[in-house]
């Protein structure tokens, strides 16, 4: 006991103390960071294939919609039999594929994974606020995954009301099969997955704002940082909403609650339902839904603001801009939820008011994008995969943030609302750029996580195929939208007009089979590089934040030693001395924030 | 069993992929560097390959544009005019930044490419240029939200006249019905709790406004008359969207929602025009080549359509009605061939 009650004075007593952890503690039920972000980053990608994988059904049933595949018999099962997909499980399959892409890879994948591993190592932190909660927190997400995939064996089929689970359609098993105990397993699912958000969240905000070591000023942090934590508030304001939302959902279907139901007449009888309201529940819902996006995509922008300021050795333009912009977009996503339901019979004055939010949102995106442009400008770039992802997110994310202010116009929108134009637009703006993000942040950070290096050449490769194919499936995309074509449509050959649409719609799919097959490279390569890989050096990319002043070898408490003090923002790249003769520390084109400031040096930024 | 099969296949693929770059690596000359980090080399590569990439986006930005536009559906309404200018002018807006913002980054990422010895630039701030890039959005979006908004309240706020037609359209597990109101110009009282027999909308048979409504199977709309419609749902949430009239509501259980239109172009005419004659016969080329289909199939003639644009159920996607739009003779003619609520309910 009194070994345990001594604090820890000094920092070698702590690592000499421990015990030697044992399997189960190391890679099971750990309470590291570090080994809690690669359980997220495993589980995340697993997660992604299954939803992949799911998207490659779909691609398929609609390029070639009136011929019979074994595969769908295969996967399928009884939903496929004879080779011919069921139009219930078309919509299951979109259900569930928004449904594991946008909560289960993007949020818990992304967001789970690099706010774990970069948090205590970028501001210079042993660990989580509560390595327990963070554990609980994982195991929760894993829960969550076993419960939404478990769902695809039930007897009717998973939820298929659309990711949106909109009800009545959701509430009722009479209204379609997926809204049985599919649709239950679908509430547990992601109940539990808040849970584990929330848990997650609020350790990220805490560390952030208690845990920095000394020097590490909050405008000293990296942009990483700074969009790990204003995520982190976002889920925390948002989602415990859709808790809210599911729990009402949840009575209405098993205790004959009527929050979002009303006079309903199905299969010949008439519902007791009486007084509630769908347009309620969509309320709800996108008031989560709509942060949601950011949750997705703010830490993506983070990872790339790193990336390519390392990897353009130039620091990145607009810092506090770029501060700025993360909270004003953090600010607005909570106020435009409503855009997302300019025609669903709210009153029209509320869709006004929601345009003008919707575009503001645009300002702060646009010098995000305007910023990272000026950052590559004379740079030095250093085109690592990870640096092409990123630039490749920069292209994506204005691409499909330009078509958002179609939408968020709610005159145009009528007209192009729940078409293919949206399903292109939300792709490339959060799917693709968000998707590139998690990509660029593994070939960056896999040197840190797994101490080995992924082959570079491999994941050029992997980009390249990725790009062309990513933006070869959404642009012709917006076209069919454009034509009329509605989403979660399981074939389109019921309405002649749209026969001439085949061709295209073929050509999406075949894009689409290609990028997918890319993603392959990736997998083997980082399966292949964790055991096989090259032996990592300490600072691989040369970069200035504190992750890589830690061995390459994981310790528990991240520094062997003294935890480092900084005394300079992350972004001093090729800067030079008072007479601009030789960058600071002569030879080395950057200058770690442990670096304390040099006498022939100018500070900046204070 | 599935779940095996699967993961056996990806690690097929695995290890195909492995063996190709096995075999790859040594027809490769023995190379002196191998820390997977970007070298000059590299850099070179690479940055060209951004090159090549913008000519493909650009190319592809240009095939879309050539091949897929046409694709875009003709307006067949008062305000579909309206809605098409403002959605080309954004259209362009938008296309015009693209064009420029994909070009530099691209165009940056192959012209600053590392090379040994290269300096960047520390550059970290410039509050003029922030504030360029920032007013320059806030003016345009200023100027398209304005416009935005006078359309948006212009399109939405329906004001009711002498002239207006009020047609209910009526959603359920998966079809359409539309209700006139006959001679008193008044809808019935209608709910679901009604619902009995023939009385399949659930029209209240002792409210006399319910007696001469009308309940058709096709939606006909006499050109160049403001249509008002109210939609009811019977059980979940369905959208009704018309493309050709640049309209779209959705139709909510429990409570009435609205849409009004003025259709300007008759099936007649836009059948005749010449977009639609190009495309149809184009469409019919397809059909002819489609073994699928059954030999009376094969023939398509235009006709408008509405659709449903919420997924309501297994077969959301043939969940359709006719729209008919013609001169105001023919649609009187249309309607007094129709049997009235009263008459329907007697002969039951």
């Amino acid at each position: 006991m009194s070994v345990a009650a001594q604090p820890l004075a000094n920092d070698h007593a702590h690592e000499e103390g421990h015990h030697e952890p044992t399997f189960i503690e190391k890679y099971i039920f750990s309470t590291d960071h570090k080994m809690i972000a690669k359980q997220y980053l495993i589980t995340g990608l697993i997660m992604g294939v299954i939803g992949i994988s799911m998207s490659m059904l779909m691609r398929l049933q609609l390029a070639w919609p009136n011929e019979s595949f074994w595969i769908y018999e295969v996967l399928l099962g009884k939903f496929g039999e004879g080779g011919v997909m069921d139009p219930s499980i078309y919509l299951a399959l979109s259900t569930i594929h928004g449904t594991i892409m946008v909560f289960y890879v993007l949020t818990a994948g992304l967001s789970g994974t690099f706010s774990n591993l970069l948090i205590p190592l970028q501001i210079g932190a042993r660990d989580m606020a509560s390595g327990f909660m963070n554990m609980i927190s994982y195991w929760l997400f894993f829960i969550s995954s076993i419960v939404i995939v478990s769902s695809f064996f039930v007897e009717a089929g998973p939820a298929s009301a659309g990711w949106t689970v909109y009800p009545p359609l959701s509430a009722l098993p009479q209204a379609i099969g997926g809204s049985g105990l599919g649709m239950t397993l679908w509430l547990v699912a992601i109940t539990i997955f808040i849970a584990s958000s929330l848990l997650g969240s609020l350790n990220y905000i805490v560390t952030v704002l208690n845990l920095r070591t000394e020097g590490m000023s909050m405008t000293r942090l990296p942009l990483t940082i700074w969009a790990f934590f204003v995520t982190a508030i976002i889920g925390v304001v948002s989602f415990p909403v859709l808790l809210a939302a599911g729990l009402l959902l949840l009575m209405d279907r098993s205790f004959g609650t009527s929050f979002f139901l009303s006079d309903i007449y199905i299969q010949g009888e008439v519902l007791s339902y009486q007084g509630g309201s769908p347009v309620l529940y969509e309320h709800l819902f996108w008031f989560l839904g709509h942060p949601e996006v950011y949750i997705v995509l703010l830490p993506a922008l983070g990872i790339t603001s790193e990336i390519i300021a390392t990897n353009s050795r130039k620091p990145i333009f607009g810092y506090r801009a770029m501060i700025a912009s993360i909270l004003a977009i953090a600010f607005l996503s909570t106020v435009v939820w409503g855009h997302h339901m300019f025609v669903s019979g709210m009153n029209p004055f509320l869709g006004s008011v929601f345009t003008f939010t919707t575009l503001l949102i645009a300002i702060p995106s646009g010098v995000k994008a305007f910023n990272y442009i000026t950052t590559l400008w004379k740079g030095n770039l250093q085109l690592n995969p990870a640096m092409l992802f990123s630039i490749g997110l920069v292209s994506t994310f204005v691409t499909g943030g330009l078509t958002g202010i179609i939408l968020g116009d709610s005159t145009l929108d009528i007209n192009v609302h729940d078409t293919y134009f949206v399903i292109a637009h939300f792709h490339l703006v959060m799917g693709i750029s968000a998707l590139y993000g998690l990509l660029a942040g593994v070939y960056h950070w896999f040197p840190k996580m797994f101490g080995r290096m992924m082959n570079k050449n491999l994941g050029y490769i992997h980009f390249w195929i990725t790009a062309v194919g990513a933006y070869g499936i959404f642009f012709p995309m917006h076209f069919i939208g454009m034509a009329g074509l509605p989403r979660r449509y399981y074939k389109f050959t019921e309405f002649p007009y749209f026969d001439d649409l085949a061709d295209t719609n073929i050509l999406i799919s075949v894009f689409a089979f290609i990028t997918a097959s890319a993603q392959l490279f990736f997998v083997y390569n980082f399966i292949h590089s964790i055991f096989y890989g090259k032996k990592a050096e300490q600072n691989p990319w040369k970069s200035n934040t504190l992750e890589w002043t830690t061995p390459v070898k994981h310790i528990h408490g991240n520094w062997p030693g003294e935890i480092p003090k900084v005394y300079r923002w992350p972004y001093d790249y090729s800067k030079m001395n008072k007479d601009e003769t030789e960058y600071v520390i002569p030879g080395q084109d950057f200058v770690p924030q442990n670096v304390p400031i040099q006498e022939n040096e100018e500070e900046l930024n204070e | 069993m599935i779940a095996l099969l699967i993961i056996l296949v990806a690690a097929l693929l695995g290890i195909t992929i492995w063996q190709i770059s096995k075999i790859f690596k040594l027809s490769q000359p023995v190379e002196s560097d191998d820390s997977q980090i970007a070298t000059n080399k590299d850099n070179e590569k690479q940055g060209k390959l951004f090159l090549v990439f913008i000519v493909f986006l650009y190319g592809l930005m240009i095939y879309s544009f050539w091949e897929l536009s046409k694709f875009y559906a003709p307006g067949a309404s008062d305000h579909a005019a309206e809605y098409d200018q403002l959605f080309f002018i954004s259209l362009g807006l938008i296309m015009f930044v693209q064009v420029i913002i994909q070009f530099l980054i691209h165009w940056f990422s192959y012209k600053y490419r590392g090379q040994k010895g290269r300096k960047a630039l520390f550059y970290a701030d410039n509050d003029k240029l922030e504030f360029i890039w920032t007013i320059i959005p806030v003016i345009t979006l200023a100027a398209l939200i304005i416009y935005g908004l006078f359309s948006w309240s212009e399109i939405m706020n329906v004001e009711e006249t002498d002239e207006t037609l009020v047609v209910e359209i009526y959603a359920y597990q998966f079809d359409w019905r539309a209700r006139y109101s006959g001679e008193d110009r008044t809808l019935g009282e209608a709910n679901v709790r009604f619902i009995e027999g023939v009385n399949q909308l659930g029209l209240n048979e002792s409210d006399p406004y319910a007696q001469d409504d009308i309940i058709t199977t096709e939606l006909h709309l006499p050109v160049g008359r403001p249509v008002l419609f109210k939609f009811r749902s019977q059980d979940v949430l369905h959208s009704a969207y018309f493309p050709f009239f640049r309209s779209q509501m959705n139709v909510v259980p429990g409570m009435i929602t609205q849409f009004g239109f003025t259709p300007t172009t008759t099936s007649k005419e836009i059948r005749n025009s010449e977009y639609m004659v190009e495309k149809v016969r184009n469409i019919n080329e397809i059909r002819r080549n489609n073994d699928n289909l059954g030999p009376d199939e094969k023939e398509y003639e235009f006709e408008y359509y509405l659709l449903c644009n919420k997924i309501c159920g297994v077969s959301h996607y043939n969940m359709q009605m006719k729209i008919v739009v013609e001169t105001e003779e023919e649609y009187q003619k249309w309607i007094e061939e129709q049997q009235s609520f009263g008459e329907l309910t007697a002969q039951n």
